[in-house]
């Protein structure tokens, strides 16, 4: 009985990723409250998973904002290539 | 690789532009071609087998198993660097992490946390059951952790 509402450290820190990214049901993060009870080091995880996930968030971010294009010489050997293919 | 596939979307709307109906923008529709691109690329690296070496963070098995090894514990993180996350170094130092991941994880993990798939979207295309999404999720997270505070947090 006890082993089923319990969950290991690597469960817990399983439902701490999913929970990143919204997406851990509410069973799941009463089991995980659960869990910080008694274990420091998966609170201590998650608050770290917390602070990567904005890491990553940023780094989402300044991948969007950026604007990628080819440069002119690079569009003109596509349109070459593009030429060649289609001509061939 | 992305010029790659660039191109490719530029040839396929070429051979098919009297498919083209003009409905949408030849934006819009040059964009739907290049996103089938690139998940056609994610599942041809899915395909592969992983080669490179998967750390593990939990014991496997025995009486321990599901526990944090000794070694892969979280240790304390210097408070003045968790400050400082919008930081160009900090980047390359994520970026480096992240192609330091066995290939299969790196791409799962870019999809979900980078590029922002749905896990659905992710399932379906990659043909992995949501719990296998969630596994490899975590593997990458955990490893990526480890990484983030050894070369980084931890100094």
């Amino acid at each position: 009985m006890l082993k089923k509402l319990t969950l290991t450290c690597n469960e817990a820190t399983t439902i701490c990723d999913k929970s990143q990214y919204n997406e851990a049901t509410f069973l799941e993060k009463m089991r995980l409250t659960v869990h910080f009870l008694y274990c420091k080091l998966c609170k201590r995880y998650t608050k770290q998973n917390l602070l990567l996930s904005s890491c990553y968030r940023n780094k989402s971010e300044s991948i969007k904002r950026e604007n990628y294009a080819l440069t002119t010489e690079e569009k003109e050997t596509l349109k070459q290539a593009l030429h060649k293919q289609t001509y061939k | 690789m992305a010029k790659d596939l660039v191109q490719d979307t530029f040839f396929s709307g070429l051979k098919s532009a009297r498919n083209f109906e003009g409905r949408s923008s030849e934006k819009t529709w040059l964009t739907a071609i290049l996103k089938r691109k690139v998940i056609d690329h994610y599942r041809k690296i899915n395909s592969k087998k992983g080669q490179a070496e998967v750390h593990v963070n939990f014991y496997n098995d025995g009486e321990n198993e599901g526990n944090w090894l000794e070694e892969r514990v979280p240790q304390r993180w210097s408070a003045s660097l968790e400050k400082n996350l919008e930081n160009e170094e900090l980047k390359a130092q994520l970026d480096s992490c992240i192609d330091n991941l066995p290939e299969k994880y790196a791409m799962v993990f870019r999809m979900k946390t980078i590029q922002e798939f749905d896990t659905q979207e992710i399932c379906k295309e990659l043909e992995i059951t949501a719990f296998n999404l969630w596994v490899i999720i975590h593997r990458a997270r955990t490893q990526l952790r480890k990484c983030m505070e050894d070369h980084w947090f931890n100094i």
